[in-house]
């Protein structure tokens, strides 16, 4: 399988995503941000980091840039397109995913373990994870996930919300909700759920003697379904 | 232009005899960008007049030692073809001015510093020394500098592994913001600030020049007063994107072969950079102002060079490579311009607009530059506290658990460090709130430890002392996470040298780290001088910052500090008697802030630490973690707070009492925890050894108990440790 990760200025979890890719299978290839055509892929990752210093609204600048196109054209074709963190906030300026990331509701920047509760397995990002919570690892200023009640109606009437911050018992609810995300949702899919935006970072836990290693579960899912 | 005098010169920091000497050295008067550059050079800050002397006492030699201090960092051998460089800086008096960015910009000028010598930034630590918790400047100035912390390491994606946090009325108007970075780096390809070769292009890469931080270095230099507000403009401003873009620039054209020697340019911007390039490659430069890429309109000459922007650096290319490097500065869309060239005049020579506008041996400003060897007063050993029965009659164990646990230098600090990307590189593996931080070498099966520590409390007491002790603690942090201790990097942060009770703390405590690095083998290799933490005459206590390494060959063989499992049991490594003058317990409970600090056995502190690292090595210890601040009883809780579990532990023998035993703070000790099956071989290695150890408890259930002397259960505890600082940072 091959994948490719999307280098613009400013990122930096390219280098960590592209060892987890590589840790689980995947032939993968960097991109800059300045290129028009991306290599064959059968994934494209918009890693985290700060691209373009994301000083104006985190991922607007990165949503315009000129590879963009490329990865539009890409997802609505049916191409997977996996962003992680920064490349959450970009699926949403350029209109793949609905809704916003705001600031999070306490003010900080949040580097810490949490628990995700999968809402939808009918994809090929979930599918065949045995578990239903996952150990995961969010660090972000921004990912207080908002949309308009239409927009949380219909991503809820189509099974959209992937994944929704939880305790380690599935509970979602305020009280393990980290940024003051609507819904606690963590991660969403378009329609087709052929794209995936979510903030916490599973390429951060892929060994035993990192934060954790439910990210393995989430690779290891990923290349077996595609 | 305007004409130069002595009052000019005073109002540039300068002394009237130091106005004299440039007088005297150029047979001129300086014209105001001489000046500008003089005062630059000279100022403490960039000079070390007051320290020079001093600092070379310090011990800097080893075999692993691949660069001592000089350079931009320090950079140690790890074995295989890689190197750690590192260094720790200050960015104290634009912390206090402008916390954010103050607290940002220091962030970043160490990155540069590490990265400027060809290595990429694996780990971010930090020191940082607050007034005390009731004064009304303390929480917003802690607020901003963790916040600027993390908003320069974040955005660059360079983990923060561990870091320390003090609070002390002796801060409350001089803060502490000291910044490390650790750097990776192939052996092979490690790049210096030497310049070499006549006719060499002169190359500026980076964001454009602007008057922020103009005087910067100056104003590091000066005590504060009343005006302080007033040096507001004179704290930069960072931009830590274009510092990623900048480090991914310089390490893309790194990898060829195309430098000679490349400096970043932090204290006093382009003065400083260029003149120190030249001056150790024994040169001359010549700089055209007008090629300088700036932000701002008019700035004149003097402006450009006493400019401290961020995220700027100077490199002296082979001739003939200018296109292929401008080619990937256009790629990072910074900024390239070729501003100069070397020359043989051994002179800098500045022109402006086709006008020579400045010209200077380079000798004037680096080698004849002022040294002093300040007066200064030796210490005396403060006399004992004899504290008598009755001290202790009233007083039980639990009360006093609980009021040292929720002291602001004891109560965890998750607050702050959660705001740290701590995780960002893959490559974390001891987090903040540990011993230490451990990050792997990518890719390998090594580790490196890092931490940093101070003991004002001890360096106040008796500076001599305090200075091993911070050198030792350094080391147990090390030995506590299983690596190999290999060197450190020191902050020296003081007073007004000019005061000798002042001057003597530094000489006293550069002794004492110069004896313990020695005698443990544990070389300094890279740091910096912070003097005039001083405001309307009330200096801060001497506060050297010790930023240590380690290295763990196996990163699967590194120790943690929680407890592990019921029925293991803990051994005290190290003799407890009893010491709790200068202690949290004898500030705390008895009120009593006199006394000596612990005594620092070097001997004792060696054998015991390698007898640790013996017993690692044979895979007999679970868990181990130093006993420092807040004695016994304290390491306990936190091990027990951690780990989730309790601990009885068994009655003490011996002439201290209970109170002495649990929260003495002798030095050189640590606790570990052995499996049952393990106690009689651990127990025979370290009778053999001559180790002194106790026989200190067995883990079991959810509370720690003393006979029926103490029962408290880890939850009672752990919500005031774990809560303290999150509550006071929200009232």
């Amino acid at each position: 399988m091959k994948s490719s990760v999307i280098i613009f200025p400013g990122s930096n979890c390219d280098r960590d995503m592209d060892v987890a890719l590589k840790k689980f299978g995947f032939e993968n290839q960097m991109v800059w941000h300045n290129d028009t055509n991306i290599p064959k892929s059968d994934l494209i990752v918009l890693p985290g980091g700060f691209s373009y210093g994301d000083y104006l609204r985190c991922g607007s600048i990165a949503g315009k840039s000129r590879i963009i196109k490329s990865v539009i054209d890409f997802a609505n074709s049916g191409g997977l397109v996996l962003g992680i963190c920064n490349g959450f906030q970009i699926l949403t300026e350029t209109g793949l995913l609905p809704g916003i990331l705001q600031q999070n509701k306490y003010l900080n920047f949040i580097c810490k373990n949490v628990f995700v509760k999968i809402k939808n397995k009918e994809n090929k990002y979930f599918k065949n994870i045995k578990k239903e919570v996952l150990e995961l690892h969010i660090a972000h200023n921004e990912g207080n996930y908002f949309c308009s009640n239409d927009e949380l109606k219909s991503i809820e009437d189509n099974g959209q919300i992937a994944v929704t911050y939880c305790d380690d018992k599935g509970n979602d609810n305020e009280n393990n909700n980290p940024n003051g995300a609507i819904q606690n949702i963590a991660g969403i899919f378009n329609k087709d759920k052929n794209i995936l935006g979510m903030m916490p970072h599973p390429e951060r836990m892929i060994d035993p003697f990192l934060s954790g290693e439910d990210g393995s579960l989430f690779f290891e899912n990923l290349i077996g379904s595609m | 232009m305007s004409e130069v005098n002595e009052q000019i010169a005073i109002d540039h920091g300068l002394k009237k005899d130091e106005y004299k000497k440039i007088c005297d050295l150029l047979k001129r008067t300086p014209n105001i960008t001489e000046l500008g550059v003089f005062s630059a050079m000279w100022n403490e800050h960039c000079s070390y007049k007051s320290s020079r002397r001093h600092l070379k006492k310090l011990h800097t030699k080893g075999n692993q030692v691949i660069q001592g201090p000089g350079e931009n960092a320090g950079v140690v051998d790890i074995e295989d073809d890689d190197a750690i460089v590192f260094k720790i800086e200050s960015h104290n008096h634009p912390s206090f001015i402008e916390p954010y960015q103050g607290a940002a910009t220091g962030v970043g000028g160490i990155m540069r510093d590490v990265f400027t010598m060809g290595a990429r930034p694996i780990a971010n630590l930090n020191s940082i020394h607050f007034g005390s918790i009731d004064h009304e400047k303390t929480r917003n100035l802690l607020r901003g500098v963790v916040k600027g912390i993390g908003g320069y390491g974040n955005c660059i994606g360079v983990p923060t592994i561990a870091g320390q946090t003090c609070f002390d009325k002796s801060y409350n108007g001089n803060i502490l913001v000291n910044a490390m970075t650790l750097g990776l780096v192939n052996k092979n390809k490690i790049f210096y600030s030497k310049a070499a070769g006549v006719d060499k292009p002169v190359i500026y890469v980076g964001s454009k020049t602007g008057r922020d931080g103009i005087h910067g270095a100056s104003m590091a230099s000066a005590i504060f007063d009343d005006k302080i507000e007033e040096k507001k403009p004179t704290v930069q401003v960072g931009d830590p994107f274009t510092e990623k873009l900048l480090l991914e620039a310089c390490l893309e054209l790194m990898a060829g072969k195309s430098i000679i020697s490349i400096q970043d340019m932090g204290a006093a911007g382009l003065t400083s950079s260029s003149i120190e390039m030249a001056s150790k490659g024994d040169l001359g430069i010549e700089i055209d102002l007008t090629k300088v890429p700036c932000r701002e309109e008019n700035m004149t000459p003097y402006e450009i060079m006493l400019s401290e922007s961020q995220e700027r650096m100077l490199i002296v290319l082979e001739a003939g490579k200018e296109d292929e490097a401008k080619k990937i500065f256009d790629k990072w869309n910074l900024d390239f311009a070729v501003i100069g060239k070397t020359t043989n005049s051994k002179n800098i020579e500045l022109y402006f607009e086709n006008k020579k506008v400045a010209e200077i041996p380079i000798d004037f400003l680096a080698e004849n530059a002022p040294m002093y060897d300040r007066k200064w007063i030796k210490a005396k050993l403060p006399k004992e506290n004899n504290f008598s029965k009755d001290d202790f009659k009233s007083l039980k164990l639990s009360d006093c658990l609980n009021k040292i646990l929720t002291d602001p230098n004891i109560a965890d600090k998750e607050w702050i460090w959660s705001q740290y990307d701590h995780t960002v590189m893959g490559d974390t593996i001891q987090k903040p709130g540990g011993n230490a931080g451990v990050v792997r070498v990518h890719g390998t099966n090594k580790a490196v430890a890092a931490s940093v520590d101070s003991s004002a409390t001890y360096c106040h007491a008796h500076p001599l002392t305090g200075g091993k002790q911070v050198v030792c603690e350094s080391w147990r942090n090390m030995i506590s996470v299983g690596a190999k201790p290999i060197a450190i990097t020191n902050c020296l942060n003081f007073g007004n040298p000019e005061k000798e009770k002042n001057m003597g703390e530094f000489v006293e405590c550069v002794q004492g780290i110069t004896e313990a690095s020695k005698y443990l083998n544990y070389p300094v290799v890279s740091g910096n001088v912070s003097f005039y933490n001083e405001t309307k005459d009330k200096g801060i206590k001497p506060t050297p910052s010790i930023g240590g390494i380690g290295l763990l060959s196996d990163y699967k063989q590194m120790v943690t500090m929680e407890l592990k499992n019921d029925g293991n049991y803990l051994l005290v490594i190290g003799k407890t008697e009893g010491h709790l003058d200068q202690s949290i317990f004898a500030k705390n409970i008895l009120f009593n802030h006199n006394g000596p600090p612990p005594e620092i056995n070097l001997f004792n502190e060696k054998q015991n630490g390698m007898s640790i690292l013996n017993l690692k090595n044979k895979n007999l210890i679970e868990t181990c973690h130093d006993v420092s601040l807040g004695g016994i009883l304290t390491a306990i809780s936190k091990m027990s707070i951690k780990g989730s579990k309790g601990v009885k532990l068994f009655t003490i023998e011996g002439l201290v009492n209970k109170f002495e035993y649990f929260f003495g703070e002798d030095q050189g000790r640590y606790i570990i925890e052995i499996k049952p099956e393990n106690l009689e071989n651990v127990e025979k290695i370290l009778k053999k050894d001559s180790i002194h150890f106790d026989k200190l408890g067995i883990i079991e259930s959810n509370q720690i108990t003393y006979g029926s002397d103490l029962k408290i259960s880890i939850d009672d505890i752990k919500e005031g440790y774990k809560n303290w600082l999150k509550e006071y940072m929200v009232n």
